[in-house]
């Protein structure tokens, strides 16, 4: 191999990382102690660790197209003996020290299975054995995540705590499934959908304080809203091309937000709406002192009151929805509109001249995911009794864009790993919480690079001959 | 009409800042067909970059200010350029040929990655600076209204019509700016002929970067104040100054950012300041649906 | 037999800026006969399939469909529709299938307004109605009569895309013919093929125009196919009609002999040539 060469690549990504490092990192703005404005402190070291760290890790990434295995496992060795004792004394951050572990890990296994790899061939093979592990998984473990969900409430090892994070996850993977429908099936890149989820919560909120229905009578209510805005939002816009559709649903999503911020006399403005009803079981209130006339739900079962009695009765809300989310798009899938969906992704002048009408068919699809945003809305608004317009902002949007892209456009199994890696997970490693967003961004380009059908991406044919045969001879 | 005269003051300055974003989102539009999404992020680290540099010249005790304008200016524009190269080096290079979303995803997290990290390494809290340049012209004192001109505001303007003379030039008559227009028309074609497709790429990245740099400089010295999440709502903006111009057309960025500064502006004045944005929103949604192609925009035939 | 006029292009004229790709043509297209459009590249053939099938608004002309679905104008109206009402349907220069989605799926999908229907707009199908399932087990039928007439059943479940490049053109002629159209029209269909499937297209496109019954619009540069199906061929050349016959007719018209082998050679053309425009080989 081309020592040469090798060095002069990885000493030009170097120079770059320098050029990158040295205002940002070498420099930080500070608050003057004791007086007004701001001055600068030097972050030299850091700097250096930064070009070294590009250094290394480019030649590590070229090595890795070679067909030997033992350079890039001598380098990965070399970074974790040599690398992180320096790392531990220099570095601000300990997430670097952990980066460049994980980056050898990676590294090395990855130059190991190259190596037993006969073939020796990525890329398609490759994304196959991807996709026929999403499918093994998705056929097998379905029924087994499903369940594991069902009694999670019981399971000894279950607190307060986890209980509250399974909900925020199961909000998560409903709200990825819903886009899902939009963005995986019809291929429509929505960058608002919060608007949505916004949409659906204010309608619970208000319907129920104004009018004071209870959650069942709203949650249809705001499931319609939202379908409705989508609509309304959609129909002029969705004959645009993919792109500017996208950043027109960005600006549909900040209208909605600067709106409910600013008409104070109907949303609450920044205040938002507070104490909004909570749901009861069957018209049985969670609460310790009822109302006169009214039976309680530990009174009902006759059982002491539990404030977790709740907790629990919310999660299963959020499990229903999100699986009657997930059903509904299953079958949908199936039927005419659904394969219309994923044929206009493809191709839609190819649709145009087979008499789709693109205009509705996409209309459909954003309606519907915009309905299961509102659910999810309405849900939120319940669960947290307090909305206000910080929750909707574009950065929800993104998240949940990048639950979809992570997991895989149009799969329902990846939605849910992607929104377990991407809200459980860091919720346990709370000294990384500060790191999450830049992950996702890098996770979202890193997927579009590596991965575009997303980490665990399998298409099950909507119908097949062979199941078809059956049913028509 | 002094009030309307100083909003046209203050509209014209916040044009030319939108409008030196705007060509970057344009040019790249017209070279690889892609919204480059985090180009407001590339634009906020110019400004970051552009005080840095301030505060540094500051400490070292050069204060001669025509000096220490330039010396900012060029600073930050190289250490954006090398943003804007790496970003297109990393994010969108190895895109060519994906599918069609794949760029704008992977724009959008490059964009959540930039802000991300700009708040990382540099703090969340809003970075004031005190005022570099200050005084200016005032007029038309009558009816108890002070028209006032900034030397600030006139700096910002002058700087902008000599880039972009000095753009225009490139664009149009030199080696690098025809190999642009002809990736423009057709990247195989081009390629062909002998042109580095990828080099013309990454040099339209580097050059929307120096004009962010510099409209993010233009901004540090104009509010005094920038925080990390600043190139968000301007990305937005100047992406629909570009829309508003006609997408792929640089003197249509230009007209673009001129006119949404001048609504921006008469709108705080006239209407809202809270709604402000939303009427940029709008205009963006009304432009898009009526007229796509905006003002000086070439009609794209769709090719069956 | 008498003719019947399926398709009455009049007048139809279409600019890009300055550029008039297509001028003030006129021809008509009968009901059971294949209709071929040659003529040089940059003719103006794919544009006036384009204006046919509603991609281009065409500012001066008019379109008359008059088939079995009725009449229509078709310049007044949305792409979709015109494949839809009107029962136009086509194929592309450069294939246009759904790749990642399987052979059969892009056979139902072509059914699309007929199965959108029967599930009730949706309603009925998500609950499984008898009358829905009774429809797309129709519609299988249907896919599966054309994946046996092109010998595609084994490959019925694989993705569009992996399948060779001829096998795709077929499947694409198929995927139009599921619309059950009025009109078939098939932009350069043997482009890429080979002889032995360029024969096979031959065949099916006779098999579609006699035993089908409708009317084939043909956009081809292969004079094989041309020559050898064609009942009337029509030849553009920058944008204008010069020529409109039948096969024998248009190999002896001089001004298409001109327009294929420019104006000066028009003297001397060469033997082989010659022989080859007779004998409908490619040009």
């Amino acid at each position: 191999m081309d020592v040469r060469a090798l060095l002069k690549d990885a000493g030009l990504a170097a120079f770059v990382a320098f050029m990158l490092a040295l205002p940002m990192i070498g420099f930080q703005t500070v608050d003057f102690s004791g007086g007004v404005g701001i001055t600068v402190v030097t972050r030299f070291g850091d700097v250096a660790i930064s070009v070294v760290l590009v250094f290394v890790g480019r030649l590590a990434l070229s090595l890795l197209q070679y067909p030997s295995w033992r350079p890039p496992l001598l380098m990965a060795s070399v970074v974790v003996v040599v690398g992180l004792p320096l790392l531990k004394t220099q570095a601000h951050y300990p997430v670097i020290t952990w980066l460049a572990v994980i980056a050898s890990a990676v590294i090395a296994v990855r130059s190991a299975w190259l190596h037993f790899d006969v073939s020796g061939v990525v890329g398609r093979d490759e994304n196959n054995r991807m996709g026929d592990a999403a499918a093994f998984i998705g056929r097998w473990f379905g029924p087994v995540f499903v369940l594991f969900a069902v009694i999670f409430p019981f399971l000894p090892t279950t607190s307060r705590y986890l209980l509250d994070l399974g909900i925020l996850v199961l909000t998560y993977v409903m709200l990825g499934w819903g886009l899902n429908v939009v963005v995986g099936l019809a291929g429509l890149l929505d960058l608002g959908y919060v608007a949505f989820y916004a949409v659906g919560a204010y309608s619970y909120a208000i319907i129920a304080r104004d009018f004071g229905l209870t959650f069942w009578a709203c949650l249809p209510l705001a499931g319609l809203f939202a379908a409705f805005f989508g609509v309304i939002l959609g129909f002029p816009v969705l004959r645009l091309r993919g792109d500017y559709l996208a950043i027109v649903t960005l600006g549909f999503g900040e209208i909605i937000r600067i709106v409910l911020l600013n008409w104070a006399s109907f949303s609450g403005g920044p205040n938002g709406i507070s104490s909004i009803p909570r749901p009861s079981f069957l018209g049985m209130p969670f609460h310790p002192n009822p109302p006169e006339g009214v039976t309680s739900f530990h009174q009902f079962f006759n059982i002491d009151f539990s404030a977790e009695h709740r907790i629990v009765f919310l999660y299963y809300l959020i499990l229903i929805l999100a699986l009657v989310t997930n059903s509904f798009t299953l079958r949908i899938r199936k039927l005419p509109i659904g394969r219309a969906w994923e044929a206009l992704r493809e191709d839609e002048i190819a649709c145009r001249a087979l008499g789709i009408n693109p205009t509705n068919t996409k209309l459909t699809a954003f309606a519907i995911g915009a309905m299961f945003a509102g659910f999810a809305g309405a849900f939120f608004a319940t669960r947290q009794g307090f909305i206000s317009p910080e929750s909707f902002s574009f950065i929800e949007s993104a998240v949940i864009l990048a639950i979809v892209v992570l997991g895989g456009m149009g799969s329902q199994i990846g939605v849910v790993l992607a929104a377990v890696l991407l809200i459980g997970v860091p919720e346990f490693f709370r000294e990384l919480a500060q790191f999450r967003m830049l992950a996702f961004g890098a996770a979202m380009v890193g997927i579009m690079i590596w991965r575009p059908r997303g980490l665990l991406a399998h298409r099950d044919p909507s119908i097949r001959l062979s199941d078809a045969a059956g049913a028509g001879r | 009409m002094e009030y309307f005269l100083q909003q046209l003051i203050n509209g014209v300055t916040l044009g030319a800042i939108y409008g030196l974003i705007a060509i970057g989102y344009t040019m790249v539009y017209g070279i690889i067909g892609m919204i480059n999404f985090a180009h407001g992020e590339v634009y906020m680290i110019g400004a970051f970059i552009s005080i840095i540099t301030f505060i540094v010249l500051g400490l070292i005790g050069i204060t001669f200010i025509p000096l220490a304008l330039m010396v900012v200016l060029l600073s930050a524009m190289v250490f954006t350029a090398a943003y804007g190269w790496t970003i297109e080096r990393v994010a969108y290079g190895p895109l060519r040929g994906s599918f069609r979303l794949a760029p704008l995803i992977s724009a959008i997290g490059m964009s959540l990655f930039l802000q991300n990290y700009v708040q990382l390494v540099q703090g969340a809290r809003v970075k004031p600076m005190q005022p570099v340049i200050t005084g200016g012209f005032e007029f038309f004192q009558g009816s108890g209204f002070t028209v006032r001109l900034s030397y600030i505001q006139i700096i910002i303007v002058v700087l902008t019509i000599a880039l972009m003379v000095g753009f225009t030039f490139l664009i149009q008559r030199t080696a690098l700016g025809r190999a642009q227009r002809a990736c423009e028309q057709d990247m195989g074609m081009a390629a062909l002929v002998g042109i580095d497709v990828n080099r013309t790429i990454s040099l339209t990245f580097v050059m929307g970067a120096m004009l962010a740099a510099v409209a993010g400089m233009m901004v540090t010295l104009y509010y005094g104040v920038i925080d990390f999440f600043i190139g968000f709502l301007a990305g937005v903006k100047a992406f629909t100054a570009a829309v508003l111009g006609g997408i792929g057309s640089l003197p249509g960025a230009m007209l673009g950012g001129l006119l949404i500064g001048l609504i921006e502006a008469f709108w705080s004045a006239y209407f809202s300041v809270e709604y402000k944005d939303v009427a940029v929103f709008v205009i963006l949604v009304l432009t898009l649906i009526f007229k796509p192609t905006g003002l000086l925009g070439k009609p794209d035939i769709e090719k069956v | 037999m008498t003719r019947t006029p399926l398709l009455q292009v009049e007048h139809l004229t279409m600019r890009f800026g300055g550029l008039i790709a297509v001028n003030d043509i006129s021809f008509t297209a009968y009901d059971r006969e294949i209709t071929a459009i040659i003529g040089p590249n940059g003719a103006g053939k794919t544009t006036v399939f384009n204006c046919l099938t509603g991609f281009y608004n065409a500012p001066v002309g008019r379109l008359r469909l008059t088939g079995a679905r009725g009449e229509f104008l078709l310049e007044r109206m949305d792409g979709f529709r015109i494949a839809q009402k009107g029962g136009v349907a086509r194929t592309f220069q450069n294939i246009r299938l759904f790749p990642q989605m399987t052979v059969l799926e892009n056979l139902i999908i072509a059914q699309h307004n007929t199965l959108m229907r029967a599930s009730g707009y949706t309603a009925a199908g998500l609950f499984g109605l008898k009358s829905y399932r009774d429809a797309e087990r129709e519609a299988v039928e249907l896919a599966r009569s054309w994946l046996d007439r092109l010998g595609l059943t084994a490959q019925a479940d694989w993705e569009a895309g992996n399948l060779p490049y001829g096998s795709q053109r077929r499947l694409e002629i198929a995927r139009a013919m599921c619309t059950k159209p009025v009109l078939l029209c098939l932009d350069e269909p043997a482009a890429g093929l080979n002889p032995r499937e360029s024969g096979e297209l031959r065949e099916l496109l006779t098999e579609i125009r006699d035993r089908r019954r409708i009317g084939v619009l043909l956009i081809e540069h292969d004079m094989s196919v041309v020559m050898g199906i064609s009942d009337h061929i029509v030849v553009l050349d920058y944008g204008r009609l010069i020529a409109d016959g039948t096969p024998a007719e248009v190999r002896s018209d001089p001004a298409v002999i001109r327009a294929y082998l420019g104006e000066e050679d028009t003297d001397q053309i060469p033997p082989e040539v010659a022989r080859n425009l007779r004998q409908g080989g490619r040009v």
